[in-house]
């Protein structure tokens, strides 16, 4: 009997001292959770402390200046809302038509393939490398020049796999039983994309469309590429504006800046006082950036109640 | 009677039958036909954007990097080290710029690949449901932040914090810029490593305790191991992330070509290089010009590589859950 | 309704015993007052159709319930010599598992070698002799009646055997810890009839040095396998026995009802 105890004596012990690291991982891994989110309040805190006093309506409503208490962000935040128009206008329809020919129409052979790997490939391909592309393409081959429209198309071609494999998530998750009952009463194919799956995948579709535009809006590196300058002191012609009256297109080809790049402007220069620029404008970005994701993540949460199969 | 086809509707009147509705039917049917491939055949042109693209990248970069290889001979590319392309003695060594790609990536990785592991196993593991579900979307933030924002922190808060601690630390460095990657890159691989894992089927946890093993235990060998493909894949895709980083380093390391792989000092990269040209004049064919696309060549290759090796790896190692 | 048991004649040694065992998953009672024997080297057997409980009685044994929120026991199951009670909170899980093993039904071998599969109980309880680890999983590996077709394969992969011999390894692993007592859980609903009859012969072998506790909607299999059984139906039992008894002449109209497939 003793034998056994003492063996049951031993067996806790071993156990004791196992469990120790269950408690010290947990620890661990607290930690470094704790480590990540300080690193983000940090940040946070950095940007509102420097640039919370510099936002004010004068900010949002003034040109780039030499003289950092006057400068502010109309260009940028004007080129940038531009350019997400143009790359919504390409994004959108391109992405959401791709991915229901992959998911409705494709049939299962080496072309198929080929494309859904191309996809997956360019998920990973790095963003100045779009730049690139744009730059010997769009600027110079096609001949939109240094323009919102070269901005656009490219923002448009690097989150298009986002919208792709989003939508296409989208759409798997309704289910076959929705598209029998459509095919049933005589719809054609298109008649069921159109009438059921887009409308019933469009929460799905739409949080990929904002995740996709929330990760362009803050993309530096392809926009330098282009060359988008960083001192711009003016807004892109308003068609029927000025004298004489801009074309419907104009604003299209002229020169721009974005947010993005007004930031590393400020940032690049030595003069504080930019930093603090830098910070406000890092602030109003941020802003937008998490205000889209949160959105989008909204919107799945609110998609994953409302909808019950 | 007759069928009419407004607007795309199909309105059958009743009075037909018999032979007469079926020619009718007959009649609808070709018309829906011819339009629905003209449907798919559209959005099959959608969808071969993307393979347009690959081909678009792809020529672009050959073309201009031919005419770059023309001029400078591909084994001095490799092995010069020197990398002064705008000078008029130009030295055209890609090795300097990876020496920098290489000593900044290895700092991210050095934090990101072991916090991201931990905190996977964390969320896995040990965290309960509600937790979790806190953590994760707050994590992702870290990811949706602009990497400009990340490199402003880094010039601005972190190089100043590392000053303090080693004074002799110059304002651009990899360091800081490093670190501050890491900690961007930790949701690639945390989230893509924790999805792993908790695609290991309960029954093997149940296996490992029912033998008697802790969490910790449990954790560590058997689900880790199990999951061992999809670990491999996030591990790639935070190298991938890294090697691609660019304004991080553009704004917080300098971009001043330097052949080290000492992360106290400043370097250029691959990324950062390709943005100094962008920032200053780029005539077209230009000799600048063309070496941004040799050097986006070489990046390019690189990063299908590692792309290449997660897919190998995933396909050796895929276990069938 | 009370339970009807019928002790056997012959006094074996007690091995453990459940008293009034209620189980709770939430708000959902899924036991109610189960009172059996479980007596030493030897096989006890539960049946009953799908959903009456079995399953879930048989994880109280090794507190798998502990690893899911929600759970609750109440009640008691003794283990006998020391008279402890598995399910009480001052209790740790971790050493009841030590002492009582589990076989599940699907065969879950671990993505690593066969040695290291049989070995992982001994290391995860601190063993770090080779020499003594590998006396340990040879041992088990001849008691599981797979020496033979591993010997020469021990660092291969587990998941590269067959389903079958997949069972025997887990077998293997449970016994390389010299458990007290080893449940099963039907062990042999995914395995094919040879598969099957090896398992079978494997239990009559073991049980000289192993208590056993099985689960099995096969009725032919537990007629085979045990030396007593017990039916459940609805999270109770209804009727516990010697096996020849209860399938011969069963006391109670519910226990005839499920073994003549009058419900099932």
């Amino acid at each position: 009997m003793s034998r056994k105890t003492d063996r049951s004596k031993e067996l806790r012990a071993i156990i004791k001292s196992h469990k120790r690291w269950d408690v010290i991982f947990g620890l661990v891994g607290l930690g470094a959770i704790a480590l990540a989110i300080l690193t983000l309040v940090a940040l946070f805190a950095q940007m509102v402390i420097d640039g919370f006093p510099r936002i004010s309506v004068e900010f949002f409503a003034n040109f780039p200046s030499r003289r950092a208490g006057q400068a502010g962000i109309l260009s940028a935040w004007v080129g940038s809302f531009f350019v997400m128009i143009v790359t919504a206008l390409f994004a959108i329809p391109v992405g959401i038509a791709s991915a229901i020919y992959l998911e409705e129409y494709a049939r299962k052979n080496w072309f198929t393939d080929v494309i859904e790997i191309n996809i997956s490939n360019l998920a990973g391909v790095p963003s100045i490398v779009y730049g690139l592309l744009a730059l010997g393409l769009f600027v110079y081959t096609f001949g939109f020049g240094q323009s919102i429209l070269s901005a656009g198309l490219t923002l448009a071609l690097l989150i298009l796999p986002i919208v792709i494999v989003t939508t296409r998530e989208a759409l798997r998750a309704i289910p076959q039983t929705v598209r029998e009952g459509a095919y049933a009463c005589g719809a054609t194919k298109w008649q069921v994309v159109s009438d059921h799956l887009v409308p019933y995948g469009m929460p799905g579709i739409l949080t990929g469309v904002i995740i996709g535009l929330s990760r362009a809006i803050g993309e530096t590196a392809p926009i330098i590429t282009i060359g988008a300058l960083t001192f711009i002191a003016f807004l892109p012609p308003m068609p029927f504006t000025g004298d004489p009256a801009a074309g419907l297109f104009d604003w299209l080809f002229s020169p721009f800046t974005v947010m993005p790049i007004q930031i590393f402007n400020w940032t690049s220069r030595p003069d504080p006082a930019f930093h603090a620029n830098a910070a406000a404008a890092s602030l109003v970005l941020v802003f937008l950036t998490l205000g889209m994701n949160g959105l989008a993540i909204w919107l799945r949460y609110r998609l994953r109640k409302n909808i019950k199969w | 009677m007759s069928a009419s086809t407004t607007s795309g509707r199909i309105v059958i009147a009743e009075r037909l039958t018999g032979a007469a509705r079926l020619a009718e039917l007959a009649k609808i049917k070709v018309a829906r036909k011819r339009k629905d491939r003209m449907i798919e055949f559209v959005l099959l042109l959608a969808a071969c954007v993307s393979v347009f693209t690959t081909l678009a990248i792809v020529y672009i970069l050959l073309k201009e990097s031919l005419v770059f290889f023309s001029d400078v001979p591909v084994w001095s590319f490799l092995t010069d080290t020197q990398w002064t392309p705008l000078f008029d003695d130009a030295h055209f060594g890609i090795a300097v710029l990876l020496s920098g790609t290489l000593s900044s990536s290895l700092v991210a990785l050095f934090i990101a690949i072991p916090l991201g592991t931990i905190i996977a196993i964390y969320l896995s593991e040990f965290a309960n449901h509600r937790l979790r579900e806190v953590l994760k979307p707050v994590l992702e933030l870290l990811s949706g932040v602009p990497t400009i924002i990340y490199g402003f922190f880094a010039l601005l808060v972190i190089t100043p914090l590392l000053q303090e601690i080693y004074p002799g630390l110059p304002t651009f460095n990899i360091l800081s810029a490093g670190l501050v990657m890491g900690i961007m890159i930790i949701p690639y691989v945390s989230s893509l490593s924790e999805d792993a894992m908790r695609a290991v089927p309960m029954s093997l946890r149940e296996g490992s305790y029912a033998m008697g093993a802790t969490r910790f235990q449990t954790a560590t060998r058997v689900v880790v191991p199990a999951a061992f493909s999809g670990i491999a894949s996030a591990y790639i895709l935070g190298i991938s992330r890294a090697v691609g980083e660019t304004m991080i380093l553009a704004v917080a390391a300098g971009m001043q070509p330097n052949l080290t792989l000492n992360p106290l000092e400043p370097a250029a990269t691959i990324t950062s290089f390709i943005v100094q040209v962008a920032l200053g004049d780029l005539p077209h064919g230009s000799v600048g010009y063309q070496t941004i696309f040799a050097a986006g060549l070489t990046l390019l290759l690189i990063t299908l590589m590692f792309n290449l090796l997660g897919h190998w790896l995933r396909r050796k190692y895929r276990e069938a859950y | 309704m009370p339970s009807t048991i019928t002790l056997p004649d012959d006094a074996p040694v007690l091995k453990a015993q459940s008293k009034n065992l209620d189980f709770y998953y939430g708000a959902f009672k899924a036991l109610t007052g189960v009172t059996m024997p479980i007596y030493e080297n030897r096989v006890t057997a539960l049946i009953g159709p799908s959903g009456c409980g079995k399953s879930t009685y048989l994880r109280c044994f090794n507190r798998m319930h502990d690893l899911y929120p929600g759970h609750r026991y109440d009640g008691k199951i003794e283990l006998y010599p020391d008279d402890v009670d598995i399910l009480d909170h001052a209790v740790d899980p971790i050493e009841v598992r030590m002492r009582i093993s589990m076989v599940f039904q699907k065969p879950n071998p671990f993505p690593k070698s066969i040695f290291e599969n049989v070995a992982y109980g001994l290391r995860v309880r601190g063993e770090k002799s080779v020499s003594y680890l590998e006396d340990k999983v040879e041992a088990a590996l001849r008691a599981a009646a797979i020496w033979g077709e591993v010997k020469d394969r021990m660092s291969e992969s587990a998941t590269n055997l067959s389903g079958g011999q997949q069972q025997r390894l887990c077998i293997a692993r449970s016994l390389a810890t010299d458990p007290e007592i080893i449940l099963f859980d039907e062990p042999t609903s995914a395995l094919d009839p040879i598969a099957t009859g090896s398992i079978e012969e494997l239990i009559g072998e073991i049980k000289n040095k192993v208590t056993i506790l099985i689960v099995t909607h096969n009725m032919q299999q537990a007629a085979r396998v045990s030396d007593y059984v017990a039916y459940m139906y609805l999270g109770e039992m209804v009727e516990y026995g010697v096996t020849k008894d209860i399938f011969m002449k069963p006391k109670r109209q519910e226990t005839e009802d499920y073994i003549t497939g009058r419900f099932g």
